[in-house]
């Protein structure tokens, strides 16, 4: 009962904030110089000033601000995304067309990011001092502050170019024939570098956070009884002292779970990997309003269902949680 | 005799590139794939209502036109056998291939051509295109007459490439309106060597023979898989490690210097002719120091072209000085080159009553929009026009239609910009020059450019068609553009085209790259 009670305030502010991010981002856009006519005329390389008209009347750019955005949100309403001007088809099928790539692309990278970081912070955290701790110390430092197009980049020459172990871009090879697992292997195959380019950053940040919190959590008292009372030391770490240590990095997860969905944008840029983040891109240099507001939409929605997880996640491994709401 | 010395070294060349090919010619063999790249996802498949070069290289592989052109800029049966110019110059006679069909089977008819002719001017975005043909007149199913209002030699060119898809009637002729068909992205039926198999917008347009093709052996290819790459360093590492085979309209020069150095690569920057792309500096002629064609002239003598061809572009790009692509037979190289003369500059500045005080003369700014390889030009000619005392300030504008909309309303004092030829002048010079064209959106007149004599020798040439009277006229506009700088013009963009050493007759050859049929491409093993 308090389960579903919490559920439906959740939803109600979803609601709300989903109507928000459209109204506001619907304004931000129009006050954006120029248009979707613009962009066309770039992709065809002229523009005509006919044509440019017929383009903005077909669309209803012509008219108000005011009637354009009535009649976005009232098409929104009847759960109507409307057309997109640049790709010419319902946007709708647009987004679920590349939305699997990108899910796929975001989850595996976010838990990759989440077990490696935190196993990478708990051996640290074990030894201050200890070469490993330093080594995961740099490698966050450095994937932290790497940009994510340069190490996409640079994973490109190394394991593409170099040794040749992975695909360049792409999320598939269309030529292969083969059944259900030869196309398994062969999407993962194109997923890893950019799954490591996109968990690189997150990585960092999880492992840092497991370290201190790890070590923080080493240090308290329940543990120093778990360790008078004669556990064995692995036991003590994995069993009592990590439970308690990773409510915040999942809390932290959840947090950067925007984070991830942002930085994806680049890493299928770079990898030309056929999802959301691409389409998000071109649509706001083509200024392709419907899509733009389409894709947000899309990724509100991801980023409140990444909290809800979140939030379950931290029900699941923290007792303390479960009474609130 | 300098065009004679050129002619003379180009037929010399022409001739030890046949010979060379004569030695290694080898029988064409059919069969097999090749994975090509796209810079972005196609807005449209077809390119009777679409222009540009994405759509340009699926478009073309789909919908055949009734010419093709050779390296000389000489017109080729198509999907015309034969055709013929009347002798006042105010019909053109088109004599179809009887045996070509449509993917679906159908018969491509006379017909069509007319339907196809009236869908591209009403929906084309080049309109000077078709717009002096009043009708289309169809005595028999293979003969297409097209009357002129008045003698327009551009109509060849724009017979060409992807500039005019024939395009079956009974599919888009049925009332959904050829602009938004739904067939123009999904089960398109054209009348090319090459139909759809599957669009996926994103990732990859793939399509295969069309074995009911007319011209008996031809396309070599079974299919050709163009994917969907934008990043340019990916799209080189994927030549490199060949996952792909070719790659088209690839600009940047330290890539193209890398490319050149890769093993099994080859690299060209042939076959652009058509597509005539020109990097130039627009200035506005309508406002503040750049009113004055003294200032203008001033800025052409302070940029060092030496420099921008060697240290910018890194030897990649031709040198271009008017307004006409140096590959076209209509560009006139006899003009000012505005070789660096800082004096020259100095005092013409002085004499249109800028005088240096304190190191400097006057400010003024430059717009930069992020466009591949154009920063470092732009920061060059900062620094070069420092040199005389004219201070520039870089406005860095965050996209296109934020840049689109300030060129578009005359909002700027100067920007670099890359316009394409398209072929005729007709088609793509004439809109940046015409006084009737001035700021009617990006990629018009928008440097507010006018001169009686221009907009009089343009239109005297649009409906000439001798062709030697015809280069005369665009010599001498060439030659006052070039006097006046209402643009100073940097290089051809350095357009080249990547290509596995297994790719044979790869699309260097012609005028229109990829914009071009490709049925005569194979794969050595």
């Amino acid at each position: 009962m308090d389960f579903l009670r919490v559920l439906a305030t959740r939803l109600f502010y979803a609601v709300m904030l989903l109507l928000a991010v459209l109204v506001l981002n619907f304004s931000l856009i129009h006050m954006a110089p120029g248009d979707v006519a613009d962009t066309i005329a770039q992709s065809m390389g002229a523009a005509d000033a006919e044509v440019m008209a017929q383009i903005r009347a077909d669309y209803g750019l012509d008219q108000p601000f005011i009637v354009q955005l009535g009649s976005y949100m009232g098409r929104v309403l009847r759960f109507d995304l409307g057309y997109s001007y640049f790709y010419q088809m319902p946007v709708t099928d647009l987004i679920l067309q590349r939305l699997p790539a990108t899910l796929l692309l975001v989850f595996t990278a976010q838990i990759l990011a989440l077990i490696i970081g935190v196993v990478m912070g708990v051996i640290s955290a074990r030894k201050p001092n200890g070469i490993l701790s330093y080594f995961v110390t740099f490698f966050a430092l450095f994937g932290y502050s790497a940009p994510v197009f340069w190490t996409g980049i640079l994973l490109l020459i190394a394991f593409s170019l170099k040794i040749q172990w992975f695909p360049v871009a792409g999320m598939r090879d269309v030529t292969l024939i083969g059944g259900f697992w030869a196309h398994f292997f062969d999407v993962a195959r194109h997923l890893v570098l950019p799954v490591v380019a996109l968990s690189s950053i997150f990585l960092a940040l999880y492992s840092r956070l497991a370290r201190a919190t790890m070590m923080e959590t080493l240090g308290s008292d329940y543990v120093r009884t778990a360790k008078a009372k004669g556990l064995p030391s692995r036991q003590v770490v994995y069993k009592h002292a990590l439970k308690n240590a990773l409510s915040p990095v999942i809390t932290l997860a959840g947090l950067q779970f925007s984070a991830v969905v942002s930085g994806a944008v680049l890493v299928e840029t770079v990898f030309a990997w056929p999802g959301l983040g691409t389409l998000a891109f071109q649509s706001i240099i083509a200024r392709d309003t419907p899509t733009i507001l389409g894709i947000l939409f899309f990724s509100a929605l991801m980023v409140i269902i990444g909290n809800l997880l979140t939030d379950f996640a931290l029900r699941a491994v923290d007792p303390r949680m479960r009474g609130r709401g | 005799m300098k065009h004679f010395v050129k002619g003379l070294l180009m037929a010399t060349a022409a001739t030890a590139v046949l010979a060379t090919a004569g030695a290694a010619q080898e029988e064409p063999k059919s069969g097999g794939t090749l994975v090509a790249t796209l810079t972005g996802t196609p807005r449209v498949l077809n390119p009777a209502v679409q222009s540009g070069i994405v759509t340009g290289l699926v478009g073309a592989q789909m919908f055949a036109a009734p010419l093709r052109y050779d390296d000389g800029w000489n017109p080729q049966p198509y999907l015309a056998k034969s055709w013929e110019v009347s002798e006042d110059g105010l019909s053109v006679t088109l004599n179809l291939q009887e045996n070509a069909t449509f993917h679906d089977g159908e018969p491509i008819k006379s017909s069509d051509v007319a339907f196809s002719v009236e869908v591209i001017k009403a929906h084309h975005p080049f309109k000077s295109m078709f717009a002096p043909v009043t009708s289309v007149d169809t005595p028999d199913e293979h003969t297409a007459v097209l009357n002129l209002a008045h003698p327009h030699p551009a109509l060849m060119l724009a017979m060409s490439g992807q500039l005019m898809a024939i395009i079956p009637e009974h599919i888009y002729g049925d009332g959904q309106g050829p602009k938004n068909h739904p067939r123009n992205n999904e089960d398109v039926v054209g009348s090319g060597p090459f139909k759809l198999v599957e669009f996926v917008p994103g990732e990859h347009v793939i399509m295969e023979r069309y074995d009911g093709y007319w011209e008996e052996g031809l396309p070599y290819l079974d299919r050709i898989v163009a994917r969907i790459i934008p990043d340019s360093s990916a799209r080189a590492i994927a030549l490199q490690n060949g996952e792909i085979q070719l790659a088209t309209f690839e600009a940047e020069p330290t890539i193209v210097n890398r490319i050149r150095e890769a093993d099994g690569l080859s690299v060209s920057n042939d076959g652009y002719g058509g597509i005539g792309p020109i990097d130039w500096l627009a200035m506005n002629t309508t406002r503040g120091p750049l009113k004055d064609v003294r200032v203008r002239q001033a800025i052409a003598y302070a940029i060092d072209k030496n420099f921008i061809m060697k240290a910018v572009m890194r030897g990649t790009a031709k040198d271009a000085l008017t307004g006409v692509h140096p590959d076209s037979p209509l560009y006139n190289a006899d003009v000012n080159a505005y070789e660096l003369d800082l004096d020259k500059a100095n005092a013409m500045l002085d004499e249109a009553g800028f005088p240096m005080e304190d190191g400097k003369r006057f400010d003024i700014t430059m717009e930069l929009v992020p466009f591949p390889g154009y920063r470092p030009q732009t920061e060059y000619i900062k620094q070069a026009l420092s040199k005389v005392g004219i201070n520039v300030t870089i406005e860095s504008v965050p996209d296109f239609p934020s840049w689109a909309k300030l060129m578009g309303t005359m909002d700027f004092d100067m920007s670099l910009d890359s316009v394409y030829n398209w072929g005729d002048p007709v088609i793509g010079v004439n809109r940046t020059y015409m006084t009737s064209n001035i700021a009617k959106g990006v990629w018009s007149n928008t440097q507010g450019y006018s001169n009686a004599r221009v907009d009089e020798l343009l239109e005297m040439a649009a409906q000439e068609n001798d062709f030697e009277k015809r280069k005369a006229l665009y010599a001498e506009f060439q030659e006052i553009v070039n006097d006046e700088v209402p643009i100073y013009y940097l290089n051809a963009v350095p357009m080249h085209t990547f290509y596995s050493n297994k790719v044979q007759n790869p699309p260097i050859t012609g005028i229109w790259s990829t914009s071009s049929p490709m049925d005569k491409v194979w794969l050595k093993d």
